[in-house]
C-alpha cells in the first residue's frame, strides 16, 4: 500500500514515543501516506490503522479533525491562502481574490485541469508577513504581492 | 542582521542564517547548561531562580513559569514529560516560528534546564503543521544538539537524560490548548480534557507533564545566564523580563518586536513604523485574536505588560497586537473574528460547538444588510451563555472578541442593522467577494 521509503519514515516517526505508544506517530503517519497518495483515502488509513495496530476509526477520526489532510483528491497543487483578520487587514482579500480571477476557480473548486485546488486557511502563524499561500501543506510563501502570486502560479504550471 | 529593536535579548544577533549549534554556542549558548550540569546546581534552586525572574507564560495565560515547573511531583518514579507548545496558531501571532526559525537552539537548550528543573525525562516540541520547514529545521537542530552531547542518556558526562522529540501538528487551532495538545501527542483528536486533574499531575500518557510556550522556554537560559534579578529588572514587578510582539494590520511595518514589558504601547507602535499613510488609529486588539479590543484612546495611554493590559481591559495573550486604522469596519472585522473560532471549535462542549455558529450567523447577517434590532442583544445572550460553560478557554475566547467589540463600538453595529451599510465610509477590509460558497450555512432554527 505504501512504499518502502514511506514506511521507513513512519518508522523513523513510531521511534519517537515509547515502545507501546505507536499511536502518537498517526498524525505523521498519515502525513507520509498524504505526501506519496496525494490523499487520503479508506484503503489508506486502514492500512495505517493496522500498521500502527489501531481501530480504523481512531485513524480516520484524527484525519478527520486536522484539517490539512486531504480526505478527497485534490489538484496536483493544493493552494491555501489565509484570510484571517491579521491577514485580512494587510491585503489578504484583495490577495485571495486575484488568485481566484487567476485561477478562475472560487474557494474549495479545482481547476478544470486538474491542476489546482484553491483553498482558504486559517491562522497559520505568519500574520506579519501577510498574505500567505501554503502551498501543497508544506512550503509557505509570504508577502504574496499580485506579482509574486503570478510568478508562483507560473512556475507551478510548468508541467515538467 | 535581523533587527527585533534595541531591547532585544532573545532574537539579538541573528542574521537569518546564524541558527546552527556553532552560532548558537558563539552567542554564549549552552554555556548556563554546562555551569548547571558541571555545579551540579539542585533542580530546585533552578525554579526558584526562574519563580524570581517573574518570568509569565508567553502563550495566552501570562501564568507564573517557576511555580507552574514547582507542581511537577519531584519524587515520582517514572517517565515525566515536558511539551513546548509551537502550535502558535491565535491569529496575529508569529513570534515562535521566528523563534524556531533563527534561533532554535535557545528553545532547545531551555527544554533541557526545564526538564533539568523538573526532572522530565523527555519532551516533545510540538510544531504548527502549516510551517513545515521550520519543523524540518528543528529536527536539524535537535541532531546537532544530540551529536553534541547536550541531549541524549548521559548529557555532557552529568549522568542527567534528557530525550527531545520533534512533533508536527497539521491543522487544529484547538490544540495549542494544552490538554488538547497532550491528546494530540497521543495520537487522538485534539479535544481538550476536563481538568482537574492537571497535566502536572496526569499528562502525557497519564504521567507528569508541564507545557510552556516556546518563547517562555527561550529566555530560561538567558534567565539561568544572566540571572532571575536581571532578568527581572529588564521588566516590571511580576511582569519579568523581554516580549517579543507581533505587530500586525494596519501599520507602516507589520513584524515582530522585542520590547522589554512595560514598554508604552505608543512606543511600540511607532517601532512599527506607526499606522499606514498616516491614518488615524482606531482600534488595537493587544494580545491576539481572543483577547477583547481595545479603542485607540485607552491603548495610546497603556503600557505592555500583563498587569498593565489587564488594568486597561484587556490581556496581554500571546503578544499579538493587531492594529486597526479609521478605515476599518468593525463588524466586518468581528465577523472575520467570529468566523475563525466557528471553523476552529472542536465541538466537543454543546455551548461553545453551537454558540460559536450561532454568533457567526448572526454577525455575519448584520454585516450583509440583514441585521435585526434584537441581535445585538441576541450576541451578548448567546456570548454570556458560551464563556465560562466550556471544557477549555476557546468558548471564552470565541465570547470575548463579540463582548469587546459590542461594548466599544457598538454605534458601528446599531448603524450596520439600521442602515444597511457601514457607518465607516469606504472599509478598507470590505472584500468583492463573501466568504466562499462553501461556507454557506445551514439555516438553523432559533430560539424566538
Amino acid at each position: 500500500m505504501l512504499s518502502a521509503e514511506s514506511l521507513k519514515k513512519i518508522d523513523r516517526e513510531v521511534a519517537k514515543y515509547p515502545p507501546d505508544r505507536k499511536q502518537s506517530a498517526v498524525m505523521a503517519a498519515l502525513i507520509v501516506a498524504q505526501d506519496e497518495k496525494g490523499w487520503l483515502s479508506t484503503e489508506v488509513m486502514d492500512f495505517v490503522a493496522q500498521y500502527l495496530g489501531m481501530a480504523p476509526v481512531a485513524v480516520h477520526e484524527v484525519a478527520s479533525f486536522y484539517t490539512m489532510y486531504n480526505r478527497q483528491p485534490t489538484g496536483t497543487h493544493k493552494l491555501t491562502i489565509c484570510t484571517c483578520l491579521p491577514c485580512g487587514l494587510q491585503g489578504a482579500l484583495a490577495a485571495a481574490d486575484h488568485l481566484r480571477k487567476r485561477l478562475g476557480i472560487d474557494f474549495n473548486e479545482t481547476t478544470p485541469d486538474g491542476w489546482f485546488t484553491l483553498k482558504e486557511g486559517e491562522c497559520m502563524g505568519a500574520c506579519a508577513m501577510a498574505p500567505v499561500v501554503l502551498v501543497d501543506n508544506k512550503r509557505m510563501c509570504d508577502y504574496m504581492t499580485n506579482e509574486k502570486l503570478d510568478a508562483l502560479v507560473d512556475e507551478l504550471s510548468r508541467k515538467s | 542582521m535581523l533587527d527585533y529593536g534595541p531591547d532585544a535579548i532573545l532574537m539579538a544577533g541573528l542574521d537569518g542564517r546564524n541558527w546552527r549549534l556553532k552560532d548558537y554556542e558563539a552567542r554564549e549558548g549552552y554555556a548556563a547548561l554546562r555551569r548547571l550540569l558541571k555545579e551540579g546546581v539542585a533542580p530546585d534552586a533552578v525554579i526558584a531562580e526562574v519563580k524570581k525572574s517573574a518570568l509569565r507564560g508567553r502563550g495566552g495565560a501570562g501564568f507564573p513559569t517557576g511555580l507552574k515547573w514547582s507542581f511537577m511531583p519531584r519524587q515520582y518514579a517514572g517517565a515525566k514529560y515536558l511539551v513546548c507548545n509551537s502550535d502558535e496558531g491565535e491569529p496575529g501571532t508569529c513570534k515562535d516560528r521566528d523563534l524556531l526559525r533563527y534561533n532554535p537552539h535557545a528553545v532547545i537548550e531551555g527544554m533541557i534546564i526545564a526538564g533539568y528543573a523538573m526532572g522530565a525525562t523527555a519532551g516533545y516540541n510540538y510544531i504548527h503543521g502549516e510551517i513545515w520547514a521550520v519543523y524540518e529545521q528543528f529536527e536539524e537542530a535537535l541532531k546537532e544538539a544530540y551529536d553534541a552531547g547536550y541531549l541524549g542518556k548521559d548529557i555532557l558526562g552529568s549522568g542527567f537524560r534528557f530525550e527531545l522529540y520533534a512533533h508536527a501538528g497539521y491543522g487544529a487551532y484547538i490544540v495549542g490548548e494544552e490538554t488538547a495538545m497532550l491528546e494530540s501527542l497521543e495520537g487522538k483528536k485534539g479535544q481538550p480534557r476536563f481538568k482537574p486533574p492537571f497535566p502536572a499531575s496526569y499528562g502525557l500518557y497519564g504521567k507528569p507533564t508541564t507545557v510552556n510556550n516556546t518563547e517562555t522556554l527561550a529566555a530560561v537560559p538567558w534567565i539561568m545566564r544572566h540571572g532571575a534579578d536581571a532578568f527581572l529588572a529588564l521588566g516590571r514587578p511580576n511582569n519579568g523580563g523581554t516580549k517579543i510582539f507581533s505587530v500586525t494590520g494596519h501599520v507602516n511595518r507589520p513584524g515582530n518586536y522585542e520590547v522589554k514589558l512595560g514598554t508604552p504601547f505608543a512606543q511600540l507602535l511607532e517601532m512599527a513604523g506607526g499606522v499606514r499613510g498616516g491614518r488615524k488609529l482606531k482600534a488595537v486588539i493587544p494580545g491576539g485574536s481572543s483577547m477583547p479590543v481595545l479603542p485607540a484612546a485607552t491603548m495610546l495611554a497603556t503600557d505592555m505588560d500583563y498587569d498593565s493590559i489587564a488594568k486597561a481591559g484587556s490581556m496581554l495573550g500571546s503578544g499579538a497586537v493587531i492594529v486597526m486604522d479609521e478605515t476599518t469596519c468593525m463588524v466586518r472585522a468581528l465577523e472575520r473574528l467570529s468566523y475563525f473560532y466557528f471553523e476552529e471549535s472542536c465541538g466537543q462542549c454543546t455551548p461553545c460547538r453551537e454558540g460559536t455558529g450561532w454568533l457567526y450567523r448572526v454577525v455575519h447577517r448584520i454585516e450583509n444588510g440583514q441585521g435585526r434590532r434584537e441581535d445585538l442583544a441576541l450576541l451578548d445572550d448567546v456570548s454570556d451563555n458560551i464563556a465560562g460553560r466550556t471544557i477549555c478557554a476557546l468558548g471564552d475566547a470565541a465570547a470575548l472578541p463579540v463582548k469587546s467589540f459590542l461594548k466599544h463600538f457598538r454605534d458601528e453595529f446599531v448603524h450596520h442593522v439600521e442602515h444597511q451599510r457601514c457607518l465607516v465610509q469606504g472599509a478598507e477590509i470590505e472584500p468583492k467577494w463573501g466568504r466562499a460558497g462553501a461556507h454557506a450555512l445551514p439555516a438553523v432554527k432559533e430560539a424566538a
